[in-house]
């Protein structure tokens, strides 16, 4: 029997020929992880009193993202602590303020097909869109890991998703994962592997697949995970990790796969989920007109440079509706860069839409942009459980970036493909 | 390692990290996300829970971010175990290295607020003293067993670092 692809990484980080499901193993970790949130302020005390060290700080990457830019004494306080801490353990791979940490983790070059990596944030699997086994772990692990290096794993099944045909014009990669989240619920994934192929997954750009594997999270799955492919190879190449043989990273045509599933893409409408769960999800169609106060582009799902050109594409010359505010928070300091010199950005702000730094922002209810009672919210990120964007009372829905901007075009929760169809809205 | 009985608290299916430690709270001191735990679906859960109690769930119990907080602060209210159908795993990993018991139990369902629960995971079960019922519960693994009687993941390792070190004392 061979093995998947996620077997033979974690049989190479166990330092075994083989591994099977469900055994449980020690891995020696190739790159942890970690922002300013869950790392340097909750690992230093625990290193203190082990009196312990950092096993090897050149594995170890910190990215501060969540209470960036400062907003009140607290947050200085934690993003204080974390440039000392980088300072005092020498890990000299710390990016201050530079972006979310799914996105720079790739953006800088860390990520390569085969690594075994842990990250201190549950959107971790973001980077098995590079062929690399990635997954969240908490603070305490964390600290565990820097002192010895390695941790334990029960080795998990994979899921084969296979997409096949192409999506239509204003539907993306996050109206799959919507879709996919009504199907198989929040614990569909069942903290296994969810991998994903097929002709459509070959034919999207890395960013597309970093959505993909990101919310792998919301089904519950311990990680996401794509084979690499020439569109790998040249990212890395691009971002200054060299050349890779895609190759030397693939699942064994006889692997065992715990059950293989089938979609066509060329059926998918765009999806809004309803508040307060990703899988309540389903087609536009059920929604249109329910009217919104904010719309939000942000976090690691949603605002990579990609997301932002899908936003601009239904923007560009078009302005935000009376009462409805815009909200951007690109995903990177370098993405936004990016977007500038383009002019994408210039499309969003000519809209309408208010810049918010890069960094997690109103996603999870730590920085700005946070929602009052009783408002309504349409966001580009994955999640929106009661409270999270805010008040309690405040509604969120869930949909792609194509989706958001129109809805903040039209003032309501509107269909993308009316923009791309030159319908009148 | 018979845990004494505690009052159940119970709780439905997707319990989500975002309502255990809710995000507004994050940079406080972990007596207030404590004190915020579950509000937003039982305002009574943090003032009344008593220290003994447990808290009873039904699928993917912990789901969503990788905040250890949301264990930790079901530690700090003084729960004693939870019993889930499903977790979400990270928040599985995240309780038992805080040593925080968390068993898998199929039939939570079962279970009614204010029962009188008793664990005995060693044994793989659960008694239900005020309805004189007995439930299965998965076993922990061994090793992570061994981690939460040790207390977590930090005093294990404290131990073993300790005891590495005078291994190299003495053979020094």
């Amino acid at each position: 029997m061979g093995l998947t692809l996620a077997e033979k990484i974690i049989a190479r980080a166990a330092g075994r020929e083989t591994v099977c499901p469900g055994e449980i193993v020690i891995c020696k970790v190739d790159l942890a992880m970690m922002h300013d949130s869950g790392g340097p302020r909750r690992v230093k005390p625990i290193l203190e009193r082990l009196g312990a060290k950092v096993w090897d700080p050149d594995k170890v990457v910190v990215i501060s993202d969540h209470y960036v830019p400062a907003t009140d004494a607290e947050s200085a306080a934690i993003l204080d602590l974390t440039r000392k801490w980088v300072v005092e353990n020498g890990v000299e791979r710390f990016y201050d303020m530079q972006g979310i940490c799914h996105i720079v983790l790739p953006e800088r070059g860390h990520l390569r097909p085969g690594l075994f990596v842990v990250g201190g944030d549950s959107h971790s699997p973001t980077g098995g869109a590079f062929g690399c086994f990635i997954f969240g772990i908490g603070a305490t692990e964390m600290a565990g890991v820097l002192v010895t290096g390695e941790t334990w794993i029960r080795v998990p099944e994979t899921i084969r998703i296979d997409w096949s045909g192409s999506l239509a014009p204003g539907v993306c990669a996050k109206d799959v994962m919507l879709a996919l989240c009504a199907r198989l619920g929040m614990d569909g994934g069942n903290y296994q592997v969810v991998q994903y192929s097929g002709s459509l997954i070959s034919a999207l750009s890395m960013q597309e697949r970093m959505t993909l594997c990101n919310m792998a999270v919301e089904l519950g799955a311990q990680t996401g995970l794509i084979a690499p492919d020439d569109t790998t190879a040249a990212y890395i190449s691009a971002a200054g990790s060299g050349t890779i043989d895609p190759t030397e990273w693939q699942g064994d045509d006889d692997a065992a796969y715990r059950e293989t599933l089938a979609f066509d893409a060329a059926s998918l409408p765009p999806q809004v989920a309803l508040p307060h769960s990703p899988a309540k999800a389903g087609p536009i169609e059920d929604l249109r007109g329910e009217r919104i106060d904010l719309a939000y582009i942000g976090s690691c799902t949603g605002a990579k440079l990609a997301d932002l050109r899908m936003a601009a594409q239904v923007l560009k010359g078009r302005q935000v509706a009376k009462g409805v505010r815009l909200l951007v928070a690109p995903a990177s300091r370098r993405e936004t860069a990016t977007a500038a010199s383009e002019g994408t950005l210039a499309a969003l702000i000519e809209a309408g839409a208010v810049m918010m730094p890069s960094g997690c922002g109103a996603c999870a209810g730590y920085g700005f942009g946070v929602l009052a009672e009783h408002e309504v919210c349409i966001s580009s990120t994955a999640r929106n459980s009661k409270g999270r964007m805010g008040a309690r009372t405040a509604r969120v829905y869930l949909a792609s970036p194509y989706t958001v901007a129109a809805s903040a075009v039209a003032g309501a929760i509107s269909d993308p493909r009316e923009f791309f169809s030159g319908a009148a809205v | 390692m018979t845990q004494s009985a505690g009052k159940a608290w119970v709780f439905g299916n997707d319990i989500g990290t975002d309502l255990l430690a809710p995000g507004l709270y994050m940079k406080r001191p972990m007596e207030e996300i404590a004190r915020h735990c579950l509000e937003d679906i039982d305002p009574r859960f943090a003032t009344e829970v008593e220290r003994g109690d447990v808290v009873i769930a039904g699928r993917n119990f912990g789901m969503g971010s990788s905040r250890e907080q949301a264990a930790e602060a079901l530690i700090h209210l003084g729960v004693s175990v939870v019993l889930a159908q499903s977790y979400g795993g990270l928040f599985y990993r995240n309780a038992l290295n805080l040593g925080l018991l968390v068993l898998i139990c199929p039939e939570t369902g079962k279970i009614d607020a204010g029962d009188r629960i008793a664990v005995e995971p060693e044994r793989g079960r659960v008694r239900n003293l005020t309805k004189n019922e007995t439930y299965p519960c998965e076993p922990v693994p061994a090793h992570l067993m061994e981690m939460v009687r040790a207390g977590g993941l930090v005093p294990f390792l404290e131990r073993k670092l300790k005891a590495g070190r005078a291994l190299a004392a003495g053979i020094g």
